[in-house]
């Protein structure tokens, strides 16, 4: 099948918002988002077990407010798009499930696509097409990667990725420790204007040489991160205040952490797209609101004459509208669809953009 | 009517039941060999149960609502939720259990009896009918001990033989392996229909909780 502007029905649930979006092509025509955010407050990060529950929950009225506000009827639509991977595999089952049933019951073709390509994808409801030489940095609670991204449906490479936490994993962690609540990345970002990002030095993961190497002999984790070690420098900084009985200078934390995060993203993001001579650059995932994260990468973007695009905020955090943006794609460049028989795939790796047949 | 039966609270299975006011019929069935594979195989098998019934639509849905695994019984839910919604027919619920308890009616039981399923970390998932198989009591989850005395029908009494023989509880000879099934859960459905009981709702019955610990530090607590 190929068609120029598609009508495709995307559906996202690979942790916890449960989304389903609908697209023409590159035209955005409807991004229902439920989250059970709320009910991950009080343990600090989200539970995979509630958040598959409720997905259960919410898929059919998602899914009817979705078809509703975009007046279109299924018997309309070309194809239809879900995450099958990376994520939380029971959520991801449920998303799945579903969708497979909607392929089933409509007769309509199911692609079975990577969250993450979807992420990148997703700059097209915003700007349209996207540019050559693209690189993408995608800052999530679930995921930390820099991509090249030679051609949206057919060529995606990963050039580095988290070895442990998630930046906004790290957050939530940090948020936790110094009594922030829950999801941490909007309330640090808010308390770090407040304190001084250089008061303590906190460590930067994995730019050590040994790990990073030179551009023509590079180390085994050139462009990868870690921030289980910064996480563990910020409990121990907050342990010696205690200690000590004094008061823990909360604001002054979360700068210097939030510095040290944002420093370590953004100055290898710039590399990685340098060595690799893309000159443009998408970022994308929900950490993509961070106020830090977007003012230092603009400005080393700039100086690297690196182009930057940050589709808006409700793009940018888990949406169905992405999976559908990327599913118009592949129906667009007349790619198979999936069919019915895959297995979600936690680890879904992302050369694989779309499942074959 | 035309009855599409699915139950994931053990190996995926589907069923095509027709029924008419005096019979049953099933038109074709599908149980997975394989327990973890839910997602996967559950459309495919219902895609070519349909289209061996000559691709009609069916006139309602039954699903076994559990008790079982939480994440094999959601992509069952998942499922007949979504094709009643596109379908716009009614998806009924059926306590997984029951689907056990109907084939164990066919033995002729003399008096009340258990049902009961493996529910993982050393428990059972099980529940009490009279020797019609009308519910009694359940379902509930629970150590094997806890059971009554009497006749165990279902793969939970064959993992405890030994613990339920302690308490006078003993397991039906034929059913040490049974699970619910598509078949039994959609002939028990269609039966309910024609006799005007109500069926359940399509909410899942876990009977536990997410098992998801409020870490010391959000309790107030630094560190
Ligand atoms: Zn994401």
């Amino acid at each position: 099948m190929s068609l120029s502007a598609p009508l495709v029905l995307g559906i996202e649930s690979s942790c916890d918002e449960t989304g389903v979006g609908i697209v023409r092509g590159t035209e955005l025509l409807v991004n229902a988002v439920a989250s059970s955010m709320e009910e991950h407050v009080r343990f600090g990060g989200v539970i995979p077990e509630i958040a598959s529950r409720a997905h259960l929950d919410a898929f059919v009225p998602t899914l009817e407010s979705a078809l509703k506000d975009a007046g279109v009827t299924l018997a309309e639509i070309d194809a239809i798009a879900v995450t099958s991977g990376p994520g939380l595999s029971g959520a991801l089952m449920v998303g799945v499930s579903a969708a497979k049933a909607l392929a089933l019951a409509t007769g309509k073709p199911l692609y079975a696509i990577n969250h993450l390509v979807a992420h990148v994808g997703v700059g097209i409801l915003d700007g349209g097409e996207l540019p050559e030489n693209l690189g993408a940095l995608l800052v999530s609670g679930g995921h930390t990667e820099i991509l090249q991204v030679n051609s949206l449906t057919s060529d995606v490479r990963l050039l580095g990725a988290t070895i442990d936490d998630a930046a906004g994993e790290a957050y939530d962690k940090v948020a936790r420790l110094l009594g922030l609540g829950y999801p941490g990345g909007p309330v640090i970002d808010r308390i770090a204007k407040e304190g001084d990002p250089k008061a303590i030095r906190f460590p930067r993961g994995l730019t050590l040489p040994k790990f990073v190497g030179t551009e023509e002999n590079p180390g085994r984790h050139r462009h990868d991160f870690s921030f289980s070690g910064l996480k563990t420098a910020v409990a121990r900084c907050v342990e010696q205040y205690q200690k000590r009985g004094e008061e823990v200078p909360v604001a002054d934390i979360a700068a210097s952490f939030q510095e040290a995060v944002v420093d370590v993203i953004t100055s290898k993001a710039v590399r990685a797209c340098r060595e690799n001579g893309l000159t443009n650059l998408l970022l994308g995932g929900g950490v993509a609101a961070n106020s830090r994260l977007r003012e230092l990468l603009a400005a080393r973007c700039a100086s690297a004459g690196i182009t930057l695009r940050v589709p808006p905020h409700s793009l940018c955090t888990d949406n169905g509208a992405m999976v559908a943006a990327l599913g118009a794609q592949l129906v667009d460049d007349g790619v198979l669809p999936t069919g019915l028989g895959f297995s979600t795939d936690s680890g879904q790796p992302v050369s694989l953009i779309s499942l074959a047949v | 009517m035309l009855v599409l039966a699915i139950d994931t609270s053990a190996n995926a299975s589907a069923a095509l039941l027709e029924s008419t006011d005096s019979t049953v019929t099933v038109a074709g069935s599908f149980t997975s060999s394989v327990g973890n594979d839910h997602s996967e195989v559950l459309s495919p098998a219902i895609e070519s149960l349909l289209a061996q019934a000559g691709g009609r639509i069916p006139d309602a849905i039954a699903v076994g609502v559990g008790p079982g695994p939480f994440t094999g019984l959601r992509v069952g839910l998942a499922t007949a939720r979504t094709l009643g919604f596109v379908w716009g027919i009614g998806v009924h619920g059926v306590m997984s259990l029951d689907a056990v308890a109907l084939d164990a009616v066919a033995q002729g039981p003399a008096g009340e009896f258990t049902v009961a399923i493996d529910a993982r970390r050393k428990e059972l998932y099980w529940a009490r009918y009279d020797n019609t198989g009308v519910l009694v009591g359940g379902p509930y989850v629970t150590v094997a001990e806890e059971l009554p005395a009497g006749p165990v029908y279902g793969a939970g009494g064959g993992l405890y033989a030994e613990r339920l023989a302690a308490v006078g509880a003993e397991v039906v000879p034929g059913f040490e392996s049974a699970h619910p099934g598509a078949v039994s859960l959609g002939t028990r459905a269609v039966r309910a229909l024609a006799s005007g009981q109500p069926l359940l709702g399509t909410e899942p019955l876990y009977l536990r909780e997410s098992d998801a610990k409020v870490p010391a530090v959000m309790k107030g607590k630094l560190l």
